[in-house]
């Protein structure tokens, strides 16, 4: 599998230095767990928070502070404490079909894409809503059937959009399993799904798309895009 | 920065006590810790926000899950000061925000593991966080400036434009050109 379309690198320093809320950082960490390459990115980007961690004048701290960490980490029970993460063969032996659905997004829609309860969004497509913090920012899973397009449509805010299985494209490209668009006000699109396989991805927007056909703006209200 | 903090003991011996705490729940060695890091989270976590109540409850919650985490901490992954950041981090996301910080899964079947022993791992965490401490000194002080309030204070690119009464388009090259002089110390995507 070849990644061609990374998240931005701006997107990447607000992952890491926390600013990025929950929505996008889904979005980014089920990326990050398709791409190495990123994944070293945000390595960098901590080492660099950690750096300047490290290198911020003391400031003064009360003197009660101290005692207070001190009596909580007293009271704590044994098996509180994390444990020892088992010895990285552990995981590698581990032999069986590879999720379509990487964590972290597994465990936000609670299974795999054929577990799934996916709601009818007509024309053939599916969607699975996931629940995130932030109310403006909405994320979920989109399955559009094998060689079907999604009407043309355009954004009012910004749109990421993460391939997980089968393949997309649009006038920027190709998009298939791991890659990640980012799209704002100035793209209007009609993605068309490639042949073979539907195609998954999830999709995390701050405002609802902007159709371009009436018939798609008039039943929009009805599927809840 | 005090030159000599810089060498390589001082990490050696944060390394050491974190070890420590995690090996042998070393209350002395946690103690010198919280000496190291408390002052600086207090200052990092405060940044220009005027509640330095917030920046103490984030500070202990921080500490706290140094020595519940300990165990978990390896010195070949993460430098100590990088790890301190990440829980601190994710203790800021906690109290602020009321959320989780999604975070991929190492042992997770689909993760896709590194191709090749990555050029990093050939060098020390140490070295390669002293690397980018070297890179984003050799800034300019405007990037450096807005690199420090997205990380001191948690703030997205249109907060630090409105911070700095600078437009964003602004905030947004000088942070573009910083992350290519860090990108050139990571490595390049192929």
């Amino acid at each position: 599998m070849n990644i061609c379309h990374h998240p931005n690198e701006e997107l990447l320093l607000d992952y890491a230095s926390g600013a990025l809320g929950e929505g996008w950082s889904l979005a980014i960490a089920t990326h990050l767990a398709l791409c190495p390459a990123c994944r070293r990115m945000v390595d960098g980007l901590e080492a660099l928070g950690g750096g300047l961690l490290m290198d911020t004048a003391p400031g003064p701290v009360s003197d009660h502070l101290l005692d207070s960490v001190l009596a909580r980490i007293d009271k704590m029970p044994e098996n509180d404490l994390a444990p020892t993460p088992a010895p990285a063969s552990a995981a590698s032996s581990a032999t069986g079909p590879v999720p379509v659905l990487p964590q972290p997004l597994r465990g936000y829609v609670g299974g795999d894409a054929a577990e799934l309860q996916w709601q009818r969004l007509g024309l053939g497509a599916y969607q699975i809503q996931i629940p995130t913090e932030g109310e403006r920012v909405t994320a979920r899973l989109l399955r559009i059937p094998a060689g079907r397009p999604v009407p043309q449509h355009s954004h009012r805010g910004m749109e990421l959009t993460l391939v997980l299985t089968g393949a997309f494209s649009d006038t920027t490209g190709d998009y298939g399993r791991g890659d990640f668009q980012e799209a704002d006000e100035d793209l209007e699109h009609r993605p068309h799904a490639a042949p073979g396989e539907d195609c998954i991805c999830l999709a995390v927007t701050d405002a609802p798309l902007r159709f371009s056909g009436g018939l798609m703006r008039m039943i929009q209200p009805l599927l809840g895009i | 920065m005090n030159s000599a903090e810089t060498g390589s003991d001082p990490a050696d011996r944060l390394n050491s006590l974190i070890v420590a705490v995690g090996r042998d729940r070393d209350r002395a060695a946690f103690q010198a810790l919280f000496t190291h890091f408390a002052p600086r989270l207090k200052s990092f976590m405060q940044g220009q926000r005027t509640d330095p109540g917030l920046a103490e409850e984030i500070v202990q919650e921080t500490m706290v899950n140094v020595w519940r985490k300990a165990g978990q901490f390896d010195p070949a992954k993460a430098s100590a000061g990088t790890w301190v950041f990440t829980i601190a981090r994710n203790m800021r996301i906690d109290l602020l925000r009321k959320a989780s910080r999604p975070e991929p899964d190492m042992n997770d079947p689909a993760l896709v593991p590194e191709p090749d022993p990555p050029v990093a791992e050939l060098i020390s965490q140490e070295q390669e966080a002293a690397r980018l401490r070297k890179a984003f000194a050799s800034l300019p002080e405007d990037q450096q400036k807005v690199l420090r309030l997205v990380f001191f204070e948690d703030k997205t690119h249109a907060q630090v434009s409105e911070g700095l009464g600078i437009p964003l388009g602004t905030v947004k090259s000088r942070i573009r050109l910083a992350l290519k002089r860090i990108r050139s110390e990571v490595g390049e995507r192929e």
